[in-house]
């Protein structure tokens, strides 16, 4: 036998599933632990008016993953309104219409975003080309800018100095003429930051304002926040507009940008819209699949994550069976417990899932010991073979359901979950323990009944394990290595750890 | 437990994973098994090879030949029930006498027709066959003890296990009954194991439930210093087992029959271990001797004069 071949082929298994298991870990930031948990927002946007049976169309800027925050996930409601989202110069923007409705309406869009680790870290959208940069500005308004212009260019010697110097005109308690003439009289944050693109526009700066809002832990009607931001070697620098530094607080999130306001309306009245947002922690896993969700389609859509919700679920159970599996490969050929059955142990372990251990211990020796009674009485009326085992397997059935019946009525709800107990299973194991009782007396029965039993709870335990569950099902490659020790513990030529005991009397002559 | 590990190594004492993985797996080929898994085809290869078996009465395939059984055993006042792929001496049945419709048991129970019927049912459900599957029963000659070892067995018939690697008989035990194993030679029911040495076939001293033991606990006989008679021709049949089956790593098992000598009861392809605790020794070295000096091992004669030269007891 060339044991050679078996070492590389589990080589090339435990790479193969040590590299995606890193890769996961290490790159994508899978969770390691169930516990682990990131921040999501749920942002909401909600917007009300009063239709008055006419033809209504609402048009709302709607976010996208920001150079910091990722969307991860987005939904609309809005029942029997036709919706459409578009890009129109660079934002989205999402138009509900509808031919006819009256009355108080309501819409929403909400919006899951999670903060990411490190700024750009996806790449950043490539700015969209800006309409031609030419302002609207004429007469005595472009002389004034102009003056300015000029004014701010003589202290600067880079952009980030321009725009300071030109944000701490504009916010200057007391204007200068020019500016005086721009801003007119009693100018809103918003006013100023239309002069201030203008101004930098005629600078020959690509500029353009920015609004969003601030994420904090929970908000209600969230007010909208601008800031200014210029195009720099293919990116977007924020300004904030109070101060005119370069870069904002790293809570602001990107909505849109442009002169026009957050919502539109036509064929309504009294348009209100809110923003409102939550902070919510949630297992770390959930934001990753998200973001994999949208970042990468392929690598989700061939992750279990992907299955329905209840198929999942059996496969967080079925992914433990290999662990358990292992278990009793070793618990067998290195330990050397004798079990009935290769397998019982970890199907019995399954069952125990659902009703605990010391309920499933003393359910399933309750079932055992009395199928046994049973089958040894059997044994008096010389049943043939398929039929005894029949008849056993009924029996099984008749005394789960008969405890079932006989603990519901005394309240003990656990003992219902006997019903999960694998009935062939427990048939088989009745009638072999049986056999071994009559053959090797009831001593080797027990023995060989409680190794069964012990194996079983051992098994529970590691398939019970949460972090155990967690690590299967996120990181399924995990068992190519469980496969690759199975493929090695199968060449294990050593001696096993009751046979030191058995061989014990051979040594006693030697030395 | 580490310091055990070590000395158990050094002693050469061969455990199951070793067993398994470097000698039943690679020497035994598959397709080889159910040659030796059925004791029908056994007794068939060793009569083509001229070696010595118990008598064959008949065999019962189906159900409703049941009922010629009691007209086949009408013949034999005694005789033995088996499963043709039983294992461990299950489902074994000793018929030595009989009255009227009642058949007396090897230990003095009695079995009524029905019982006896439905032992046979039983075998041929595949209740003491490996996997279950449905099963053949053999009838056969019972055989009568040799006077040797009367006084050291417990009602039963003792057997003699030869363990043979590549066609070299490398070790021996004779299994004892005893009133405990209920007239079975079956180590884990109670029986006793001596060691018998290869070249003398003289008994070696003897272990019972891992105790060494020097007396037969029932009848008080001293266990060591008997020589097994016939030892020369069960050492050479054993040698001839590699032919006869092709494994490489088999236990054969005999059994002397006071009339007609040592006859080959079956082989197993996957001996058990508890040899080397009847013999004291491990098995692991006189393995590794032998697959050293394979390619010189090539008739019958050369690999009994290898093994008396090489396994003698110390």
């Amino acid at each position: 036998m060339n044991n050679r071949h078996l070492y590389v082929l589990t080589s090339l298994l435990i790479l193969a599933g040590l590299a995606l298991f890193s890769y996961k870990l290490l790159v994508l930031h899978f969770p390691l632990s169930p516990d682990s948990q990131v921040k999501i927002w749920d942002m909401e946007v909600r917007v009300s008016f009063l239709a008055k049976d006419r033809p209504i169309k609402v048009s709302l800027y709607i976010p996208r993953t920001s150079s910091n925050y990722a969307l991860l996930d987005e939904n609309l409601v809005s029942r029997g309104y036709g919706t459409r989202i578009r890009k129109v110069a660079g934002n989205r923007q999402v138009v509900w219409s509808i031919r006819k409705a009256s009355g108080q309406q309501t819409l929403y869009y909400r919006a899951t975003l999670q903060k990411l680790r490190s700024p750009d870290e996806l790449a950043p959208a490539k700015p969209e080309p800006l309409q031609a940069g030419k302002s609207d500005l004429k007469g005595a308004r472009l002389m004034a800018a102009m003056a300015v212009v000029d004014d701010i260019r003589a202290r600067s010697v880079d952009t980030d100095m321009l725009v300071s110097e030109l944000m701490m005109r504009l916010n200057a308690p007391k204007l200068n003429q020019n500016l005086d003439l721009l801003l007119g009289s009693a100018p809103t944050e918003l006013t100023r930051a239309r002069t201030a693109v203008d101004i930098l526009q005629l600078a020959g700066l690509q500029a353009r304002i920015a609004h969003g809002v601030q994420l904090s832990e929970f908000q209600r009607d969230l007010n909208v926040v601008h800031w200014l931001q210029v195009l720099q070697r293919d990116h977007w620098r924020p300004y904030d507009l109070a101060t005119g530094e370069a870069g904002v607080s790293d809570d602001y999130y990107l909505i849109w940008h442009s002169n026009k306001s957050l919502i539109k309306m036509r064929g309504g009245k009294q348009l209100k819209a809110t923003i409102s947002v939550v902070l919510n922690k949630t297992a770390a896993l959930y934001g990753i699949l998200l973001q994999s969700k949208a970042d990468m389609p392929a690598l989700y859509k061939f992750s279990l994550h992907s299955l329905p919700v209840d198929k999942q679920a059996t496969y967080h159970i079925m992914l433990l069976i290999p662990l358990g599996a292992l278990l009793l490969v070793f618990l067998r050929n290195v330990i050397g417990i004798k079990t009935f059955g290769t397998f019982m142990p970890v199907l019995i372990a399954l069952a125990f899932r659902e009703t605990q251990l010391l309920w499933g211990l003393i359910l399933f020796s309750l079932v055992i010991a009395a199928g046994l009674m049973v089958r040894l009485y059997l044994e008096r009326l010389k049943l043939l073979l398929v039929p005894r085992l029949a008849s056993v397997l009924i029996v099984v059935i008749l005394l789960i359901t008969a405890l079932s019946i006989f603990s519901d009525n005394l309240g003990l709800e656990r003992g219902l979950s006997i019903a999960l107990f694998p009935m062939v299973i427990m048939t088989m194991t009745i009638e072999r323990m049986s056999i071994v009782w009559e053959e090797l007396g009831r001593k080797e029965a027990m023995q060989q009944g409680i190794g069964s039993l012990a194996v079983a709870a051992l098994a529970y335990i590691v398939m019970i394990n949460q972090q155990m569950n967690h690590l299967v099902f996120v990181f399924p490659e995990i068992l190519l290595v469980v496969l690759a020790l199975s493929l090695l513990l199968g060449r294990y030529s050593g001696y096993r750890l009751l046979e030191l005991i058995r061989f014990r009397a051979l040594l006693r002559g030697s030395s | 437990m580490l310091n055990i590990a070590r000395r158990l190594k050094s002693a050469d004492v061969l455990g199951i994973n070793r067993r398994n993985a470097q000698y039943t797996l690679p020497h035994n080929a598959r397709r080889l098994y159910p040659l030796v898994d059925n004791k029908a085809r056994t007794k068939q290869l060793a009569m083509a090879m001229g070696i010595p078996v118990p008598e064959l009465y008949g065999i019962i395939d189906y159900e409703h030949q049941r009922r010629n059984l009691h007209e086949l055993l009408e013949r034999y006042p005694d005789f033995v029930v088996k499963p043709a792929r039983g294992s461990g001496g299950k489902g074994i049945v000793m018929i030595t006498g009989r009255q009227g419709q009642l058949y007396r048991k090897v230990n003095g129970q009695v079995l009524s027709w029905d019982d006896l019927k439905h032992h046979v049912s039983n075998i041929l459900a595949g209740m003491y066959s490996l996997g279950g599957q449905p099963d053949q029963a053999l009838l056969e000659y019972h055989v009568l003890i040799d006077p040797v070892f009367q006084a050291i067995s417990y009602q039963g018939v003792p057997d003699i296990r030869i363990v043979i690697f590549l066609g070299v008989p490398v070790m021996a035990m004779v299994r004892l009954p005893t009133r405990q194993s209920e007239g079975k030679a079956n180590l884990h029911q109670g029986a006793i194991g001596a060691g018998i040495d290869i070249v003398t076939g003289i008994t070696l001293d003897a272990v019972r439930k891992n105790q060494i033991v020097t007396e037969q606990p029932d009848t008080g006989f001293p266990v060591s210093g008997i020589q097994v008679p016939h030892w020369d021709t069960m050492l050479k049949t054993s040698a001839r087992c590699h032919e006869m089956t092709g494994l490489g790593y088999q236990g054969a098992d005999f059994v002397l029959d006071r009339d007609k000598g040592a006859l080959l009861l079956e082989v197993n392809a996957r001996p058990g271990l508890n040899i080397q605790i009847a013999n004291q020794a491990g098995l692991h070295n006189r393995l590794k001797l032998v697959e050293q000096h394979q390619q010189s091992l090539k008739s019958v004669d050369d690999r009994v004069a290898f093994a008396r030269q090489h396994f003698a007891a110390q």
